[in-house]
């Protein structure tokens, strides 16, 4: 069988793209391979590890699970487009004032996740923040830097 | 891994989806949230000729109540299903079941429709299904049919759909006031698959059970309505000699798979345990309510 492929135009962190890609190809490795936004991680590539978490049209989802034709039309945002808006700097200078991250493989991913949760902050405990994070696995943390980091962000926002 | 190589069509319309299901029969995958599909092609468990990506089909989208009747359609997200005021009045089992399904960047794409295709036997969504009553929806190029939850879940990932079916929808009764309904599981880690589950649906009178439907899923190929137990409980106190009454009768309804999650041993003792916790929360929910 011959290599399929398909042109789609898709909005990767504010911007127009349009490209042919091969039907097969999932949507992170097209972020990474062609266009070279390797912010968006693969660790175990069936969806259970959440290294390469995006966001589809305002939702987390499992970069993946998802093929790159399926975002035709569709606004996406990796770890890059999120950190240069600035929505969730705030998390990101704690995880480094906590040292919520060691070898930074699953950051990406948790913070796309974590920023979900912040978006329309409310009190979550300590449980329902494992609970919420539950689908990103961390090798090196331990989880516990991590679940303080995004507590403490959690209780800044809803100070105002 | 890398998916293998697949012909991808992006359907318009279900006409068009039945006429390549119809022609491509078991050799086509449908393509809905692609939370399990995915997987089994990136690990190339599966070698499909065609997908057909029905993700834009409006006319399988959305969630609405008629009569009684709530109508899931096949697209509905679990995060829609989780968010939704009509499943939160009318179908409480399932609101209480959907955190436990999965992690949240897989409820935002997985859909209803593809769980009951899927009949995965630690979903939560089929136990639900059957629990409730649920009527199943499927189409094909010779016209619709409606399968009861009862005839439709066979066996492991076997189901009464036909290869050139599409499911369309769930129609599930809401559950009536004076029915309590509890829904329980256990997993090794928050979002995993179930290792023992029970989805039960309840009449209460004090401490009496006037009848319960108990589904279990998680242990079994499929979810497996455990009848023996509910003729074993029926009309009695919810008493330790009901309970052993439960116990024993709970080894004749299920048949464990024993897996690296667990003997079929632990696994009856599991859904023992859960039976317990689950009618005794139904009990203390009729007295709240």
């Amino acid at each position: 069988m011959s290599e399929e492929t398909l042109a789609i135009t898709l909005n990767i962190n504010g911007e127009d793209v349009t490209r042919t890609v091969a039907v097969r190809q999932h949507l992170v490795d097209f972020l990474r391979i062609e266009m070279g936004l390797t912010g968006s991680h693969l660790g175990c590539e069936h969806g259970i590890c959440g290294a390469c978490s995006v966001r589809v049209d305002g939702q987390v989802v499992r970069g993946c699970l998802m093929l790159a034709v399926q975002a035709d039309g569709a606004e996406v945002v990796t770890i890059e487009g999120l950190t240069e808006t600035g929505e969730i700097a705030d998390l990101q200078e704690i995880f480094v004032t906590r040292n919520a991250l060691q070898c930074g493989y699953c950051t990406p991913g948790m913070l796309m996740t974590i920023a979900e949760l912040l978006r329309d902050p409310e009190p979550v405990s300590r449980d329902g923040i494992r609970a919420y994070l539950s689908g990103n696995y961390c090798r090196c943390t331990g989880y516990h830097a991590i679940v303080d980091a995004v507590e403490t962000t959690l209780k800044n926002r809803l100070r105002g | 891994m890398k998916a293998p190589k697949f012909s991808y069509v992006r359907a318009d319309n279900i006409d068009q989806t039945l006429a390549l299901l119809s022609e491509h029969g078991e050799d086509a995958r449908i393509l809905a949230g692609g939370q399990s599909l995915m997987p089994t092609l990136n690990m190339r468990l599966s070698q499909p000729e065609i997908l057909i990506d029905i993700n834009r089909l409006d006319a399988l989208k959305g969630i609405s109540v008629k009569d009684g009747i709530v109508r899931i359609g096949a697209l509905a997200r679990h995060a829609e299903v989780a968010g939704s005021d009509i499943i939160a009045e009318h179908l409480p089992l399932i609101a209480e079941a959907m955190p436990h399904v999965a992690h949240v960047a897989v409820r935002n794409r997985g859909t209803f429709g593809g769980s009951i295709a899927l009949a995965d036997p630690a979903a939560e969504m089929p136990a639900c299904a059957l629990a409730l009553g649920a009527t199943f929806v499927l189409q094909g190029t010779a016209g619709r049919r409606e399968v009861a939850a009862d005839d439709y879940f066979l066996g492991l990932y076997e189901t009464a759909r036909k290869p050139d079916e599409l499911l369309v929808e769930t129609l599930i009764p809401a559950e009536r006031g004076g029915s309590i309904s509890v829904f329980l599981e256990l997993a090794q880690r928050h979002g995993d698959f179930a290792m023992a589950g029970i989805a039960c649906v309840a009449r209460i009178d004090g401490d009496r059970i006037i009848d319960a439907r108990l589904v279990y899923f998680g242990s079994e190929a499929k979810p497996t309505l455990a009848s023996n137990t509910i003729a074993a409980i029926g009309g009695k106190a919810w008493s330790e000699a009901t309970q052993d009454d439960a116990n024993a009768a709970l080894a004749g309804d299920l048949d464990p798979m024993t897996n690296l999650q667990g003997s079929a041993a632990m696994k009856l003792h599991l859904q023992r345990v859960l039976t317990k916790r689950a009618l005794d929360a139904a009990i203390v929910r009729a007295r709240a309510a």
